[in-house]
């Protein structure tokens, strides 16, 4: 056993092999819960990931911002008395790229743990089931806030520098990231929900992209149709039933955003507040689903 | 040439099949096996108390999990000390379900279980953040790499960031990742995906970790590798291990316990030292070379000037080619060991005959085995 025989005893086998004991602090579930969102939401942009998992959000990102840039420079050099588009029009303007981003991002976030079985792993710590539905949730929700915040926040400074009347420009700033915000967490929710089903990936995508397309087409079909057909009554009550045309109303009843509804005709203030709850309702939903689907991951 | 051969020498002699693990023994001065940890509040270093404490760091009493059409857990009991604990029993035997029983994340159904002294069923929390687990699945992505995997489990361990990358950097190195750690995960060998299931148990430096089938999958070097790695673990970082296996051969060599279950029933529980003692017969194969070109009746006659009994391995696949004699204990594997060495001998295969896990089942209860083997 020559080899197993330090000289210098116990200090050399210390050295030989280094192992520390840490003392440190443990900072628990709720720092643990908030690492995870962390290190979701910068994965929802592919930092901390491969080139490859860069791409596709960043671009998604450049692609929300680069009209937001035109208008502004547009208003700044025509020295225009208002922006070309109002705040809380601009994501439902922009929908197919919101759309996109959280059917390739909500997959990323939680199909990828379930089909590398991480998520046992993950429940082998501090956190708990609902710790890990609320950091993803709240890191999709935030990373979609970002996506479609930053656009308006482009306007924002972009009407400022041109000028243009700030109590006004402030409001519609104000009422916009409230819409966007909402957005976020409907959008946030029903991409999770979608995508926790499956560890596809691709299934993921796909799925989510034909719920929020799906959803939106028949909507605006049935609408246009109401509409021609003069029964406007029927387009508000409609427009429940995609998530797009929910935000949509929740802005036109109180968010002094004008309607994207057939013949403007968006809801009255009573059906408004069925928007908000239906869309409240909604979020409150996709929660319980995720809580109730993972509950049953366990290891 | 009767010097008996450093560790290095056996090596050499042995590079494919290191067979036994040289590197500890009940014999080695280093051993702390049994000696209960940083009870006295040690913060640093190898050694801690050597005064020796009974405490009992797993306890189950009459615990029992049933799902709707199986018992996976039949009114188990059973006291785990401090060391390294083996617990063995075939596929579907109820390992896994215990070890989830006892992170608190799946409740009983019937019975108690304390975790270094915490009930599973209130403080799950608690015993998670100082316990270790490596699940028996994958359970790594292989687009991120171990360096920023195993951080990130540090993290949601509890360690801040700092601390969490240089427990990383400490961990990966103590189980054998190198350079390597910075490349993506999906690019590396079942062994060194192994490595960062380890690491990633240990990285927040628990108390006590649970390794699930820790040597499944690995070829013979790489299982004896990580065998070492689980002895280990107890000895120089002074954590408690609980290690399944439905092979029981491979624990009796590694803990200082195992505990036997079948069909979620306990079979037997106890100390290594008690396997051994009983006598033991060793298998042995060995490489002919051109000075020994019978270098299995050069091996017979040996032994036999040592006064080692040897028999002939007939009725046994390659009989002819092995030997068979009764082990006491620790001196027989090293006598057979500096005896190959001396004759420079190649040792093909060097195994217990006894005690394999089948045996152990041959012993008990056959109905028992049946309702195991349909209920899975
Ligand atoms: N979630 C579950 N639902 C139903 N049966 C289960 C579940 N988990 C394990 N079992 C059953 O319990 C028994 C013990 O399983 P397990 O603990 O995984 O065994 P081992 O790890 O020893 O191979 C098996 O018969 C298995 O089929
Ligand atoms: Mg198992």
């Amino acid at each position: 056993m020559a080899l197993d025989q330090p000289v210098a005893g116990d200090q050399t086998r210390i050295h030989d092999i280094g192992y520390r004991n840490y003392d440190g602090p443990r900072l628990g579930r709720s720092y643990a819960t908030r690492s995870l969102y962390s290190q979701s939401l910068r994965g929802a942009y592919g930092l901390g990931r491969s080139v490859k998992s860069k791409v596709l959000p960043m671009l998604l990102f450049v692609v929300m911002c680069v009209p937001a840039a035109i208008m502004v420079a547009v208003a700044v050099a025509t020295k225009a008395n208002d922006l070309p588009v109002d705040y809380t029009r601009y994501a439902i303007v922009m929908q197919a790229v919101i759309s996109l981003y959280v059917a390739s991002q909500a997959p990323q976030s939680v199909s990828r743990d379930l089909r590398f079985k991480t998520v046992p792993l993950y429940f082998s710590r501090p956190i708990e089931t609902a710790d890990y539905v609320r950091a993803k949730f709240a890191a999709l929700a935030s990373a979609m806030f970002v996506l479609t915040a930053a656009p308006l926040l482009v306007l924002y400074v972009g009407a400022l520098l041109a000028k243009l009347d700030f109590t006004d420009q402030t409001k519609g700033f104000a009422q916009g990231l409230v819409s966007v915000a909402l957005l976020s967490l409907l959008f946030a929710g029903l991409g999770l929900v979608i995508a926790s089903v499956t560890p596809r990936r691709g299934f993921g995508i796909a799925a989510v992209i034909a719920v929020l397309t799906i959803s939106y087409g028949a909507v605006s079909t049935l609408q246009a149709i109401a509409d021609t057909q003069g029964s406007t009554d029927a387009i508000a009550w409609i427009g429940l039933f995609s998530p797009i045309t929910l935000i949509d109303g929740v802005q036109s009843a109180f968010l002094g955003a004008s309607s994207a509804f057939p013949g403007g005709f968006g809801p009255s203030d009573a059906e408004g507040a069925v928007y908000v709850l239906v869309t409240l309702g909604l979020i409150a939903a996709t929660y319980g689903l995720l809580m109730r689907r993972y509950r049953k991951v366990g290891l | 040439m009767l010097d008996p051969p450093s560790i290095g020498g056996v090596a050499t002699a042995l590079p494919q099949l290191p067979l036994f693990d040289l590197r500890v023994t009940p014999k080695d001065p280093y051993d702390s096996r049994g000696t209960p940890r940083r009870l006295y509040g040690l913060t640093t270093g190898v050694f801690h108390v050597t005064t020796v404490v009974d405490v009992t760091v797993i306890a189950t009493e009459s615990l029992s999990k049933r799902f709707p059409r199986v018992t996976a857990l039949d009114r188990l009991s059973v006291d785990v000390g401090p060391g390294v604990t083996g617990l063995v029993g075939a596929n579907g035997a109820g390992k896994s379900t215990l070890i989830k029983i006892l992170l608190g994340l799946s409740p009983a159904t019937e019975g108690r279980a304390e975790v270094l002294g915490l009930d599973v069923a209130t403080k799950g929390a608690a015993i998670r953040e100082r316990v270790g687990y490596m699940p028996e699945h994958d359970c790594l992505p292989p687009d991120v790499s171990a360096t920023e995997f195993v951080v990130h489990m540090a993290r949601m361990s509890g360690l801040p960031p700092t601390a969490a990358r240089e427990r990383t950097a400490d961990t990966l190195r103590h189980v054998g990742l190198y350079e390597e750690r910075y490349r993506p995960i999906g690019g590396y060998s079942t062994g060194m995906k192994q490595r960062v299931k380890l690491a990633q148990a240990l990285v927040h430096d628990p108390d006590l970790v649970f390794l699930d089938e820790p040597t499944n999958g690995l070829d013979p070097v790489g299982r004896d590798e990580m065998l070492g790695l689980i002895r280990r673990i107890h000895t120089d970082f002074g954590i408690s291990v609980l290690v399944t296996s439905h092979l029981l051969g491979e624990l009796e060599r590694t803990c200082d316990h195992v505990v036997v279950i079948d069909g979620g029933k306990l079979l037997r529980s106890s100390s290594t030292t008690d396997f051994t003692q009983t006598t033991t017969t060793l298998a042995i194969e060995v490489t002919d070379t051109d000075e020994h070109p019978d270098g299995t009746r050069a091996v017979r006659e040996a032994l036999h000037a040592r006064g080692v009994t040897v028999e002939a391995g007939s009725g046994l696949p390659g009989a002819g080619h092995i030997l068979l004699l009764s082990a006491q204990g620790e001196e027989t594997y090293d006598l057979v060991r500096d005896v190959i060495a001396d004759l420079g001998l190649g040792l093909v295969r060097m195994e217990q005959r006894r005690h394999h896990i089948s045996e152990v089942f041959q012993d008990s209860d056959e109905q028992r085995k049946e309702a195991a083997v349909h209920g899975s």
